[in-house]
Parts: C-alpha cells; structure tokens; sequence
C-alpha cells in the first residue's frame, strides 16, 4: 500500500504539527507514508473565487504529484472535497483517477484502516466542529465523532449548532468581513458554552478563523487540529501540553 | 427591478451595516431557526422526499427543456378558457402592459396578492407615476408597504420586523392608507391580525381591479395557481371585476398531474405545513363567478438569457419556497436587504445577477455572498446546487475583472508560486524565518486588515511541514 501524505499549503506554511501528527499517527498504525514535494495547493481558493484557469494548472500539478500511490491521505476535508468533487467537473487533462484515490484522515482511518480506536490517550473535554465540506460534500459523517469517543480520557461534549458554517468560507472572510466575523462570533459563543477546553476540527482553516477570534476575546478554549488529538499517546505529555500550536509564540495576549 | 433597489451599496457593506444591528440580528436568528426547525419536521415526516424532490427537479428541467411549447400551449389553454395573453420582454413593457390595462377599466386603484415578480419589475411604483395605488393586501407586505419600508424575505417579507415594530407601524400609518389602527392597538398576534382584516376587507369589497402573480400555471388546461396562508389571496382573486396575473415564464407545468409533486414539496419547504391553508386555482373566466375579465401577462424580463446558460439555468427550477434563506448562515446575519435585490439569500445571490446582469457593483458582490457552506443545496426542494451556480457566476465576475484587479494580480501571483515548488518553498520558509516580526493584527486597508479587525492573524510556526519532513524523513519525491 503506497500511502501519500496531501498536507495542504495551510498546513504546510501555518500548522506544521497537523501534518507531523498525520506522519505520527500513521506511522503508528503501521502505514508507511511519503510526502511528495511537489505538491502546493489543490488550487480550491482559486476555483472558488472564480478564477478556473489558474484552478486547472494546480490541479494539473497535484494529480502530477500524486501520481502512482494507492491512496492520497489528508487532514482536510475542504481540500479532499475540492479534488474529490471539483475536479472532475474541470475537465482538464492530466488529472487521472486522482479523485478516486483522495482521502480525508477520518475516512482513510475508518473505510480503508478500519479502526475507530487509534490508541490515543487525551485527557481533556473536547467539542467538534464538523466543518461544512467535510460534513456535507464529503458526506463523512460522524466518522470524527467515532474516533474521538474512542480516545482514552477524552471526554467529547456537543456543540450547540454545530452543523452551521463557522464563517471562514476561503476568501469569503476577506471579501465579506462583517458576516465572516458575525458568523464566527456566534460559533465561538456555542464553543465556549459546550464547556469545552478545547475545540476540535478537522480543516485548520476553519480553526484558524475561529482560533483567531477567540484569541483576539482572549477566551479560555484553544483551536486542536483533530489529528493531532488522534496523534496523542502520553496521558503525561496531554497532561501538560505542548505549547498551542495556534498561540502566539511571541508571548503575550494583545 | 424595482427602482427602490438602485444605487444599493454592494453586499459587503450592506452587510456590514446590517450585522450590527443588534434588533435586527436577533428578529432575523429567532425567525430563522423557527422555520427552519419546524421545516425539518415537516420534512422529515415523508419517507419519499428525496424521491419527490427528484421528481420535481425532474418535472422543471423537463419544462425548462421544452419552454417555448408549454407556453405556446399554455397560451391557446387560456385563450380558449376566455382569457387574454400577453407577452412582455422586460420589466418596462411589463408595467406598461398592466398600466394600460388598469386604466381601462377606469379604476384608479388595485388590490394585490403577495407577487415577487411584480416585485421585481416594480409595478406599484410605476402605478404610482400612472396616478394607480396598488394595495398590498398580503399580511406582511401589508406591514412592509405601509412602512415604506423593503420586503426582506421571499416567504416572510416582514421577517426582520418584530411585534412591538409592527404595532408602531399599523398604529402610525394605516389612517393614511384606509381604516384607521383601533385606538387601543396591542402588539399580541391577535390584535395585530383583526387591525389588518378591518384595514384590509373595505379594500377588497372597493377593488375592481386585482393583480396576482402565481406559483404555478398549468399548460394543457391553462390554469393558474396561487397556494397562500391567509386567504387574502381568495379574496383578490375572486371578488373584482377583472384579474391581471403577471407570471414568470419559468412558473409553467405541464400538466395537472404535474402540480401533486409541487403541492407537496412548496408547503413543507416553505412554511413547514402539510398543506397550506388556501390553494386558488382559475382557468379563464367563469359566467357569474369570479372575475370576467381576466389577462395574463407572461414575463420574460432575463429569463431566456438564464436559460441559455447551461450552469445557471437550475435557477429557473426555484418554486420561491425560501427554504435556502432560512438555512443560509449568511443569509440569517446580514439580513435580506443587504442583497440590494427583491431576491434575497442563496437564491437570490444566484438569479438576481443571473436576471439583471454582474454589470452593477451590487450584482457583481452577490455570487460572493457565501461560504459555500452547501446548506442551501440540501435544503432545496427542487435541489438547485446552489453553491455550483455561485462559483460559475465568480467565474464571470472575475473575467470581466471590474473592482477586483488587485484580488486578479494576488491570485495569480500565488498560483504562479504554487505551481513553482521551489520558489514556494523559499517563500515560505522566509515567512517563517521573519515570524517574531509578523503583527498579529495589520493597520493597512487590505486582506490582512479585513481579517485582523476581529481575528488575530495565525502566528507562524518555527519550521514549515515540508522542511521538517526533509529534515527528519529525507527527501520525498523530488520537487519539481
């Protein structure tokens, strides 16, 4: 099985531990993962903002770079959606059977590994964001939901609302900052009164919209990757995490 | 459309007007979520729903398929029933059309049921400049008209109104419209209801002249249908002297067996009844009942242009249920208005520009207005993909490059980096290399502003995914 890790140009640049915890976890499964270097990005921020053309290219220059593995893993449902439901609708050459092979983390772990349970041991209270492509392009359901009960010592609490958009949208949060925020005001509010100590997604860029608000309100919940939730093995190491991956290094709160 | 609609900022702004105000937000949110979660219900209560909707996908792109047979023999259908067809090309020969026709019958006022096309071409203010009042008699177009105020919803046009506002707006306004608000006005329900059927019954007992507009009209018998709640409806239908329907081409079925599909998936979709209280069908004129004079005005006014584009003619399947709006995330915060357009919402973000064109500032903010959420697909009765449309209509905005050059030069700059490996990975690795010095909040205008106003930008990582990986598990394939 020739497994390669799709990390994501968000993930590349911004949430490098994301991407180390999808090595980690798979490694740990007992997969053994490449990492392509050719790949960028799936080209979904400019397919969504109307500029096909440019989308094409960089689809063009995935499916390059993913040419000759069985599977194609990655910790975002958005950028699985866009190859596995744009894509084909381009129409454009060199694209092959891509699509087919493309996986978001949960479905890769639940259809082709076939466990719920990943050994994961992550003592803390815990919210999921479902966000909008992975729920309702990718149809994966409550895939995430199984895993996380399955973690040792996580204790998973609902999100009131949660199968609304958070407000992140790709360019949709610089175009139309109002609503963009609003949005995300209202689902931070529904974050903070599940009593979660820590919201939980699946595509860090809806957690980096919502991580942001909720650090500019210096409110007590952090943004995790659900990866890196998975990744998790030490009740020591949870007990006392790593510094935030999504908090400021430079110290202080604005 | 209507003139009370130009010169609308685009929807960005509009927006962010209209989030911050607080009334409005919680009338909207509360509203909302009502419908929303009753419709759910409603729909949940049919085991064959995705089947019906199928059908009713099926039925419209059937129709839309063969739309100039169907209308021709909707034409004869209503002809031979004695009523008189008209076609109009636009808003202004539409309005013109109905204009003439009021005037001669010599009345110099109407009664209205609830229409959005008559919205959308502005027929009661080009009445108005004719010298004719037009009197909406629809509950919450009432409340709209008397306010002077926008509708803000397709269903529920006074949505973004709440009871105390509304007992405001009857106990100032209705004395000049007609009846006068009783003195001692409350704002319960029931006091508010029995206001409006004094204030409107002398007007359907005075009117000679109605103009409807209709959800659904029938080829082989030549029938029109208006499915309403309050029965105001009957009333304009079926009291006057002469009836003038004006209907988008886009509304015909072909036949009567046709309407079971729709009649099932409009009222469940829409206001999340089994079936809604008041369904008026009419076939010409009867002697010595109903109308006697009744013309039907077909209206074109953008449709065929829609039609002939092969992604974003879905949007002439819409059955004006609203059923996007009240799940549309977007739609719930920045209010109907904010769409500059008597379509407001997912929908409206589709065929509004689809009708009018992407000219305009406004038409060319509207294909933005979304995440892309998928919310209003799942929720369409007549399963228009929604989110497909919009991002088809980005396509045409983008390629006529007007207000979004500097989003065209940052695109394709990015693209060019991220189709070069090499030099995406130096420019990553010195955003990461200069991070102590990134702010996390940017004064400049721009993208960078427009996200830190309210969010803290994310902070930068010590190492890019990539350079770790190489550092730890070598090389990889070989970029290229």
């Amino acid at each position: 099985m020739r497994v390669a890790l799709f990390v994501t140009c968000v993930n590349d640049a911004l949430y490098p531990d994301t991407g180390r915890a999808v090595v980690t976890l798979l490694e740990r499964l007992g997969v053994e993962v490449d990492f392509p270097a050719a790949q960028t990005c799936c080209g979904q921020p400019q397919f969504n903002t109307g500029y096909r053309a440019q989308a094409e290219r960089l689809a063009r220059r995935t499916a390059d770079a993913f040419a000759g593995y069985d599977y194609v893993v990655t910790p975002s449902g958005s950028c699985a959606a866009m190859v596995r439901d744009q894509y084909p609708g381009l129409g454009c050459a060199g694209l092959g059977d891509l699509p087919d092979r493309v996986y978001e983390l949960t479905e890769f772990l639940v259809d082709v590994l076939g466990v719920t349970d990943v050994g994961a041991c992550y003592p803390h209270t815990v919210t999921y964001h479902p966000s909008c492509h992975g729920l309702r392009m990718l149809g994966l359901g409550d895939r995430p939901l199984r895993l996380l009960r399955a973690v040792r010592g996580l204790e998973l609490v609902e999100l009131p609302g949660a199968q609304e958009c958070c407000g992140f949208g790709g360019t949709f949060a610089v175009k139309n900052p109002a609503v963009s925020a609003a949005m995300g005001a209202d689902k931070v509010r529904n974050a903070l009164s599940s009593g979660a100590e820590v919201l939980c997604g699946a595509d860090n860029s809806c957690l980096m919209h919502l991580g942001g608000t909720l650090r500019r309100q210096d409110a007590p919940l952090r943004t995790v990757h659900l990866a890196e939730i998975l990744a998790s093995t030490e009740p020591e190491a949870a007990a006392h995490p790593q510094p935030d991956a999504h908090a400021d290094p430079n110290g202080a709160a604005a | 459309m209507s003139g009370t609609y130009l010169g609308m900022p685009a929807f960005p702004e509009a927006a962010a007007v209209s989030t911050q105000n607080a009334q409005l937000r919680a009338n909207l949110s509360h509203a909302t979520r009502t419908i929303r979660d009753k419709r759910a219900a409603a729909v949940a209560e049919l085991t064959d729903w995705p089947e019906l909707r199928q059908s009713g996908r099926e039925i419209k792109d059937h129709t839309l398929r063969h739309l100039d047979r169907y209308l021709l023999q909707l034409e004869e259908a209503v002809t031979a029933a004695g009523g008189t067809v008209h076609w109009a090309a636009d808003a202004e020969e539409a309005n013109r059309i109905v204009a003439d026709l009021v005037k001669a019958t010599g009345e110099r006022e109407v009664v209205k049921v609830k229409s959005m096309a008559t919205q959308e071409i502005g027929l009661n203010e080009a009445l108005a400049a004719e010298g004719i009042t037009a009197y909406e008699t629809d509950l919450a177009e009432l409340i709209v008209q008397l306010a002077d105020d926008r509708p803000s919803h397709i269903l529920v046009p006074a949505i973004h109104r709440n009871r105390t506002e509304i007992r405001d707006i009857f106990a100032d306004r209705m004395a000049t419209w007609g009846r006068p608000a009783p003195e001692d006005l409350t704002d319960s329900p029931a006091h508010l209801a029995e206001a409006a059927r004094l204030h409107l019954r002398e007007k359907f007992l005075r009117a000679k002249v109605a103009v409807s507009g209709a959800n659904f009209m029938i080829a082989d018998t030549g029938t029109l249908v208006v499915v309403e709640s309050e029965g105001n409806g009957r009333m304009c239908l079926t009291l006057p002297e002469t009836l003038i329907s004006v209907v988008g081409i886009e509304k015909v079925l072909p036949t009567w067996n046709d309407l079971e599909v729709f009649l099932q998936l409009l009222p469940r979709s829409s206001t999340a009844e089994r079936m809604n209280p008041y369904t008026s069908l009419w076939t010409g004129t009867t002697a010595g009942d109903g109308p006697r004079h009744f013309h039907l005005v077909l209206l074109d006014n953008g449709r065929t242009d829609t039609l002939a584009d092969e992604v974003g003619r879905q949007a002439l399947r819409c059955i004006r249920c609203s059923a996007c709006l009240n799940v549309c995330p977007v739609y719930e915060r920045a209010g109907g208005h904010a769409y500059g357009s008597v379509y407001p919402g997912p929908i409206g973000a589709i065929l509004t520009p689809q009708l009018r064109g992407t000219a305009s500032e406004v038409d060319a903010s509207l294909p933005y207005a979304s995440t892309l959420c998928g919310a209003c697909y799942d929720a369409c009765p007549v399963a228009i993909d929604i989110p497909e449309v919009l991002v088809h209509l980005r396509e045409r905005v983008a390629e006529q490059g007007t207000g979004h050059r500097a989003e065209r030069a940052a695109l394709r700059a990015a693209t060019w980096l991220l189709d070069h490996p090499a030099a995406y990975t130096a420019a990553t690795r010195a955003a990461v290399g200069t991070r102590r010095l990134h702010p996390r909040r940017l004064p400049l205008p721009g993208p960078a502003k427009a996200w830190s106003d309210t969010r803290d930008l994310p902070a930068m990582p010590e190492q890019t995914f990539r350079d770790w990986w190489k550092k730890n598990r070598g090389e990889g394939k070989t970029a290229r």
